[in-house]
């Protein structure tokens, strides 16, 4: 079936059977790889992408219920919040294998969006449904406050 | 001799037209230099640079988040004192001849052996590169080469001045010296250099970082397979009439050993669908029939007649006269789980046909296997086989193994799909779960002997484990029917520790079993420091300075870990009497000691802070240190925390995330990572932080409960985590 979605400003025709995860349309069919798989159950946050603005597991968002919707993937985060967590995240060298961190990124963005000024309990409380088997969460909170540092200056 | 296409492939990177010079070892294994211009050249560089100035270095081992990419190019940067900035970096093909792990004689990564084996390696190359490019320079402007100074990729005499690029057309006609002069250490700018970042940074934070998953090629088909729920199990018949209900499906084969029946799809999903849609009757007659529970148990049997000695010199009947003689003894047995690396990216590769044969992509952690092993299932010739290395979402060994085994089912699925496209191979995360190839499961017993005084007067240490390399192509690291896997940790530990006699047990099963991050030190750790908390109470010493007393023999090693516990004692501020946890422990020839702080309130166990001091000779890149302290330490965590796979009746209990919990943003501790100054040559660091880790916060546990751990994980001692 031909699904019409908007993909990081873009309107993108894709052929996808209903129920095909967005994750898979995105990687298989559209080539946006930064988006990651890593449980397909919503527990590791590794597919997270935006949906009208809010992170959401896109493993667990059907292609059909991504229709008429704004998706911003990794590869289309480019918003000043956006380029301050990238930049944050470099400072801080928080990457390691760097699977999960598209996901972390996009969470962690979409966390400076809706709070600027996050504490450290907000950040952990947010950040919670993101896991780094590399465990790089140290880096990943200092680098959202030091996102937060930069956005506010 | 066949014409290495991997190589000729791969040196077509430099821009058409143009001359790069490239440094690296020829077939005689000493340092050479040539051209990208020149047929003839037979050479496996280390180092290109471009007529554009661009250095980059290949890199022999891959990424899986340790940072060896950033540590191999510092080294190069370093001797050639390169622009940091414009280095870049790419990854070796397969060619164990050039490629080789210097510690290993195999092209493979493991054992935090990267930056170890190749600290001269690469750094020759660089000097050798910057020596020629000095000559080459010399000879351009005519002056001597004493007059010329090399700075940020530029080279400077006098008036005359120019970027690398312009000097490799020369540098490339020049002869390499075999043994370039490196650099002393009060001369290094980026060895040490807190200013460094990490040469992957970019790629992944923007999305743009190649995978092996993230590999899209025309005419793609992807592959997913239902393995036998049993280990060992094979497969009699299947019936894919479900699977012809889901769209994008398009055939279902079994493989040719057997262990497995593959779906193929248009794209994942369909695979995955596909495959779930499979109905298979299997063979369980040579599977693992057997529960955890009664696998224990028989790993405790084989603790009552150890199968081998493993300190020859001090058998284990020598031991018992000596216990019988003592005051007290401690008496203690701890039990260990099976544990999957879960990798966040899921095991998969790609098969690709090419004009000559195939072309692997892959996460590839050991080439060395995965080429030859690969040509065999497809009936090639290894040169036929090219590998190219992405970057590996996580590994933790899991894609280090003497089988190759997602490489070789990959290669099956492709020869059944008829080696006309690409296949790709995706396992999901409930395939990595309940996969095998986990960190084995064991058992130790010991009995420690003290006298009237308190004194170790001997020890009788028993374990029992499924030998990882016996059997494998890696047996060759068995010696005196020991694998040193096995017993790593209690075998050299580096207290002195007299009559200490070591028993060990092969234990066997069909469930397939794999190096995990640390290896035996993930349990020989455990096991050596709540031991040795145990000695410090029972007689009554400050944990901290009892090891220090056992650390006096003087060995290169148990000074450097004085050196380490030191270091920790004073940043954490330990004191007598202290409420916190202690450990240290050697492993990879790196010294780590940890003290750790946590509260608990009644069985809610939250860890506050981790103080590690590490010694891994000199610090190449000391931020790459302290964040593999930090992932080492919380990698750690989760594991002696609450995560353990079980069977029931030779199935896996445990399917994905929701029960096997990575540890979560929320519970990592603070964690401060001091090093210890050193000179040495540099040891690892990818491992070492994760054998101390777990026994500090055990310690901390009994410090704070008087309840000692000794069977893993936590949770089932009564404990939760928060």
């Amino acid at each position: 079936m031909q699904y019409q979605l908007k993909i990081n400003g873009e309107s993108r025709t894709v052929d996808a059977e209903p129920g095909t995860p967005l994750l898979w349309v995105l990687r298989d069919e559209l080539q946006l790889t930064g988006t990651k798989f890593g449980c397909g159950v919503a527990y590791c946050g590794a597919c997270t992408v935006h949906v009208d603005g809010y992170p959401t597991r896109s493993c667990q968002t059907f292609v059909e219920d991504a229709v008429e919707t704004e998706i911003t993937t990794i590869e289309g985060a480019t918003d000043k919040v956006a380029e301050a967590v990238q930049a944050a995240w470099r400072e801080k060298d928080v990457v390691q294998c760097g699977w999960c961190q598209s996901g972390q990124i996009m969470s962690a963005i979409g966390l400076l969006t809706e709070n600027p000024s996050p504490t450290d309990a907000d950040i952990k409380e947010y950040m919670y449904g993101n896991a780094c088997r590399c465990v790089t969460y140290v880096r990943i909170n200092e680098a959202i406050k030091l996102a937060s540092q930069k956005l506010e200056a | 001799m066949t014409i290495n296409v991997s190589r000729r492939g791969f040196l077509k990177a430099s821009a058409a037209g143009t001359t790069a010079l490239l440094v690296g070892v020829n077939a005689k294994g000493v340092l050479a230099a040539g051209s990208t211009a020149s047929a003839a050249t037979d050479l496996n560089p280390f180092v290109k640079i471009d007529a554009d100035g661009t250095v980059t270095v290949i890199i022999k081992h891959f990424e899986m988040g340790q940072g060896t990419t950033t540590g191999l190019t510092t080294l190069v940067a370093e001797e050639l004192d390169a622009d940091w900035d414009a280095v870049a970096i790419d990854f070796a093909p397969a060619n164990t001849e050039r490629y080789k792990n210097l510690f290993f004689g195999a092209q493979g990564t493991g054992g935090s052996t990267s930056i170890a084996n190749s600290f001269m390696q690469y750094r020759e190359a660089g000097a050798a590169a910057r020596d020629l490019l000095v000559r080459a320079a010399a000879q351009k402007w005519g002056v001597d080469t004493s007059s010329i100074s090399v700075e940020n990729g530029m080279l400077t005499s006098g008036a005359n001045s120019g970027h690398f690029g312009e000097f490799v057309a020369i540098a490339a006609t020049l002869e390499a010296i075999e043994k370039p002069t490196v650099k002393t250490p009060d001369q290094f700018k980026l060895i040490g250099s807190e200013k460094l970042h990490r040469k992957d940074n970019t790629g992944k934070t923007n999305g743009t970082a190649m995978f092996a998953m993230d590999v899209n090629l025309p005419g793609m088909i992807y592959a997913v397979i239902m393995r036998s729920p049993k280990f060992g199990g094979t497969v009699v018949s299947f019936d894919d009439s479900g699977a012809k209900d889901v769209g994008g499906f398009i055939a279902a084969q079994v493989l040719p050993n057997k262990a497995g029946v593959v779906a193929f799809g248009k794209n994942t999903w369909a695979a995955f669908q596909a495959r779930d849609a499979l109905s298979v009757e299997w063979d369980f007659s040579a599977a693992e029939t057997r529960s955890t529970d009664a696998m224990m148990a028989d790993h405790k049997a084989m603790l009552e007649t150890p199968q081998f000695d493993v300190n020859h010199e001090v058998p284990l009947a020598s031991v018992a006269p000596i216990l019988a003689d003592a005051a007290t003894t401690i008496d203690a047995e701890f039990d260990f789980p099976f544990l999957a690396h879960a990798p966040l990216e899921p095991e998969n590769c790609t098969i690709e046909p090419t004009e000559n044969g195939v072309r692997v992509h892959d996460g590839c952690q050991f080439p060395t296997f995965t080429q030859p092993m690969v040509a065999a299932v497809l009936e090639l010739d290894p040169s036929q086989v090219e590998v190219k290395t992405l970057y590996a979402g996580g590994s933790f060994g899991r894609r280090a193994n003497a089988t190759s085994d997602y490489n070789t089912e990959a290669a099956m699925a492709f020869a059944v799909s008829g080696r006309k496209v690409p296949v790709k191979l995706v396992w999901s995360r409930e395939d990595d779960i309940k996969g095998g190839y986990y960190r084995p499961m064991s058992a130790h017993r010991a009995k420690i002997g003290l006298d009237a005084d308190g004194k170790i007067i001997g020890w009788d240490h028993r374990l029992a484990v499924k030998s990882i390399v016996k059997g494998t192509p890696m047996a060759g690291m068995v010696q005196n029917d020991i694998d040193p896997t096995s017993a790593e940790g209690v075998a050299e530990s580096l207290y002195n520790v007299p009559n200490f006699g070591i028993g060990l047990s092969d234990f066997q099963t069909p469930v397939p079993i794999n190096w995990w991050r640390s290896v035996g030190h993930t349990h020989t750790g455990f096991v050596m420091e709540s031991l040795m908390d145990m000695v410090a109470t029972q007689t009554g010493q400050d944990p901290i300075e009892m090891r220090l007393s056992m650390l006096d023999g003087g060995t290169a090693n148990q000074a450097r870990m004085i050196e380490a516990i030191k270091l920790v004692r004073d940043i954490s501020g330990w004191k007598k009497g202290d409420k916190r946890g202690f450990a240290s422990h050697l492993s990879f020839n790196t010294c780590v000691a940890v003290v750790a702080d946590i509260t608990v309130e009644e069985t809610s166990v939250h860890v506050n802070k981790l103080f590690m001091a590490v010694e891994c000779g000199v610090a190449i890149n000391p931020d790459v240190i302290r964040a593999q302290m930090e992932g080492g330490a919380g990698f750690a965590l989760s594991a002696i925390l609450r995560n353990q796979i079980t069977l029931t009746d030779g199935e896996v209990d445990q399917y994905n995330f929701p029960d096997y919990e990575l540890l979560r943003n929320e519970e990592m501790p603070e964690i401060e990572v001091a090093i210890v100054p050193s000179n040495n040559a540099p040891t690892g660091v990818g491992e070492p932080g994760v054998p101390p880790t777990g026994p500090a916060v055990a310690n901390a546990i009994f410090a704070q409960t008087g309840k000692r751990i000794m069977d893993l994980p936590m949770t089932k001692a009564g404990f939760d985590f928060v």
